[in-house]
């Protein structure tokens, strides 16, 4: 079995062309991990620049309005940008630049990662390519707008279903065609190692933050952490910490879309087999020839036919639980959280918000749940209008 | 020597490439009897995934097309079947690993060997990977086709050492799709190559002009053509099968020693 497995997911299933770049990238993240001046900047950079440690809040009036565990959130969307997305980012734009790269290529769903990236290359003097559905630049038209003002190029991409996933093949084939001054910077838990294990390292800042927040709060380690789960980036990152701590439960929160009876969802974990898709074996959403679905979620983020080969992992051993939540339970929540505790939660993380709905009225006060709010929902608000019957323009 | 082997024994192999059900099989068929005829040695059919993310914009959309009209693998099984009872040179199945995965690794390569598929190209399963399928391959007879490419570098020795069938030569960065240029220094690659392995080698990616194919040949023991192949099955219709005959004869004449 080759290397970056998760039990059987994992490894790296990628063209010969990109062999060597990733073996590269392994070897300077091996390095590069273990020196003490590359983790000096990075955490100059997580703390200064995108404002690390992000709040661990207690959510007062959410926990007495549900009338169950006491509920916690994470406020990851209170990160500079708005998102999670910065701590994969940073990480691997220090680590290219290191590496003598002097160009940045990302795929991006919601455009968070995509902000990222750009804003990443802008602080660090690097071009930048985003690889974007066309669907999504549409649905997500701000974050186009702000990528562009970061002087990024963005690229709507229109094959296949002008998603994430094709957002993600169409990066592929530029790293493919230009790899001596590029970094791919691979914004999931997803794809051909390292690339799991290094966002994922990037992202337990996250779960580390958590625990010694939640230590000092309650005394206590959780009972549960939720959180949403496309790829599955905010999600590793909010359980790295606990994985070993088999009393917390972990909770991934999947895009079901229209529901996991129709052919409308993305919940990978709900309807999707084992396959070989995009560097990885895991769990994929795909027809019975091996053709990947045309999955849908209204979240952009979320909109993606597989998940990341730890998080399938987890599910093998059943470390963690992963559940299904549709896009009027998620609109739901996005309007709870706002009226409920004043914040605007990303499409995105308000799945796992959705869950914790059902979830905290089932458990006692002396309970405690976190819930990571991975982004701000400011992007999604004319989306979500338009979801209501509004028809706001931005 | 594999069956495979046979293709390079005469001389340079002009090995042509067509996407199975594109616009529908029936058309695949009579084009691939038109390349046999005009001097194709070894056939590359290609099984269409969704997500194709080894190839340019043309190959594409000769998937899209090919999922459109509602392609299914056992129907790429049946055709070969039926091809298989006039032709007679090696065919191989170019598709990507999901493909071969969901199908059931064993059902798949089984049905290769009872259709009369010779080898399998599958540009998503590099050398680390291939132990994913090759026990079978073995099993069945059915040769894993290993690619190198310009940044293999390091690694041609150790893939040219344990390829067979034939070494798919990545003539350029990229995906698949025609180029004016190819300034690659496939001469060095294949002086590695073969200081590693006596199993004949091809070059494919970017060419398909009849001097360029002249050109790749030289260098190596064949060209591999694709993307000008589906460019002109989508341009001339029912009219293709002829034209594309035509089109292999030219390339072959081109590389004939």
């Amino acid at each position: 079995m080759s290397r970056g497995r998760f039990g059987i997911h994992g490894g790296q299933y990628i063209p010969e062309t990109l062999m060597n770049a990733v073996i590269e990238l392994e070897k300077a993240y091996n390095h590069y991990k273990e020196d003490p001046e590359f983790k000096r900047e990075l955490g100059k950079l997580f703390n200064e620049y995108a404002g690390r440690p992000s709040r661990l809040y207690y959510a007062d009036k959410m926990t007495r309005d549900l009338g169950g565990a006491k509920i916690y959130l994470k406020r990851e969307d209170l990160n500079h940008t708005g998102a999670h997305k910065i701590n994969n980012v940073l990480g691997q734009a220090l680590l290219a630049k290191k590496m003598g790269k002097t160009r940045l290529i990302a795929e991006t769903g919601a455009g968070q990662h995509g902000v990222a990236t750009a804003t990443a290359a802008a602080l660090m003097d690097m071009e930048c390519v985003v690889f974007m559905g066309e669907e999504d630049t549409i649905r997500q038209a701000l974050n186009v707008y702000r990528m562009r003002l970061l002087g990024a190029e963005v690229i709507p991409v229109r094959t296949g279903t002008a998603t994430l996933k094709d957002a993600v093949s169409e990066a592929m084939r530029e790293w493919t065609s230009r790899i001596r001054d590029t970094h791919y910077c691979l914004g999931s838990v997803m794809g051909p190692h390292p690339f799991p294990t290094i966002v994922r390292d990037f992202q337990a800042v996250i779960s580390r933050e958590i625990r010694e927040q939640i230590l000092e709060k309650e005394g206590r380690l959780p009972d549960a952490v939720l959180a949403c789960v496309g790829g599955g980036s905010n999600a590793i990152g909010s359980f790295y910490h606990f994985i070993k701590d088999e009393a917390v439960r972990l909770i991934g929160c999947e895009a079901a879309g229209r529901g996991v009876d129709t052919l409308e969802t993305a919940a990978t974990i709900a309807t999707g087999r084992l396959g070989i898709f995009h560097g990885m074996k895991s769990y994929f959403c795909q027809d019975s020839d091996g053709q990947i679905a045309p999955v849908y979620s209204i979240s952009a983020g979320l909109d993606y036919p597989g998940i990341g080969p730890e998080h399938a992992y987890l599910h093998d051993i059943g470390r963690a639980e992963y559940v299904p939540v549709t896009d009027e339970e998620a609109v739901r929540a996005f309007e709870y959280l706002a009226r409920t505790e004043g914040i605007i939660p990303a499409i995105e993380s308000a799945h796992a918000v959705a869950y914790a709905l059902k979830l905290a009225p089932n458990m006692n006060s002396d309970q405690v749940i976190v819930i990571t709010v991975s982004g701000r929902g400011d992007k999604d608000c004319a989306a979500i209008a338009r979801y209501r019957g509004e028809d706001i323009h931005e | 020597m594999s069956n495979i082997g046979k293709a390079f024994a005469a001389g340079k192999a002009f090995i042509p490439f067509i996407t199975c059900g594109d616009p529908d099989l029936k058309t695949t068929e009579a084009t691939v009897r038109k390349m046999v005829e005009n001097g194709a040695d070894l056939i590359e059919l290609g099984i269409p995934f969704s997500d194709p993310t080894a190839e340019g914009p043309v190959i594409q959309g000769a998937n899209v097309r090919a999922l459109r009209g509602g392609v299914r693998t056992d129907h790429i099984f049946e055709m070969v079947r039926s091809l298989r009872k006039d032709v007679a040179i090696p065919m191989v199945f170019m598709t990507y690993a999901n493909v071969v995965f969901s199908y059931g690794a064993e059902k798949f390569i089984a049905a290769c060997h009872k259709s009369g598929i010779d080898g399998l190209i599958l540009p998503d399963i590099p050398f680390e990977e291939k132990d994913e399928f090759l026990p079978i391959c073995h099993r069945y007879g059915v040769d894993l086709i290993s690619m190198i490419a310009p940044t293999s570098e390091d690694r041609i020795s150790m893939i040219a050492k344990e390829a067979e069938g034939f070494l798919y030569i990545v003539s350029s960065l990229g995906v698949t799709g025609t180029r004016s240029d190819i300034t690659t220094d496939l001469e060095s690659i294949i002086k590695v190559v073969r200081e590693n392995t006596n199993i004949p080698c091809a070059v494919g990616f970017g060419i398909s002009t009849p001097e360029q194919a002249k050109k790749m040949a030289g260098l190596s023991d064949g060209a591999i053509v694709g993307s000008a192949i589906i460019k002109l099955l989508d341009a001339h219709g029912t009219d293709a099968p002829e034209r594309i005959g035509d089109y292999v004869k030219s390339m072959k004449n081109a590389i004939r020693e």
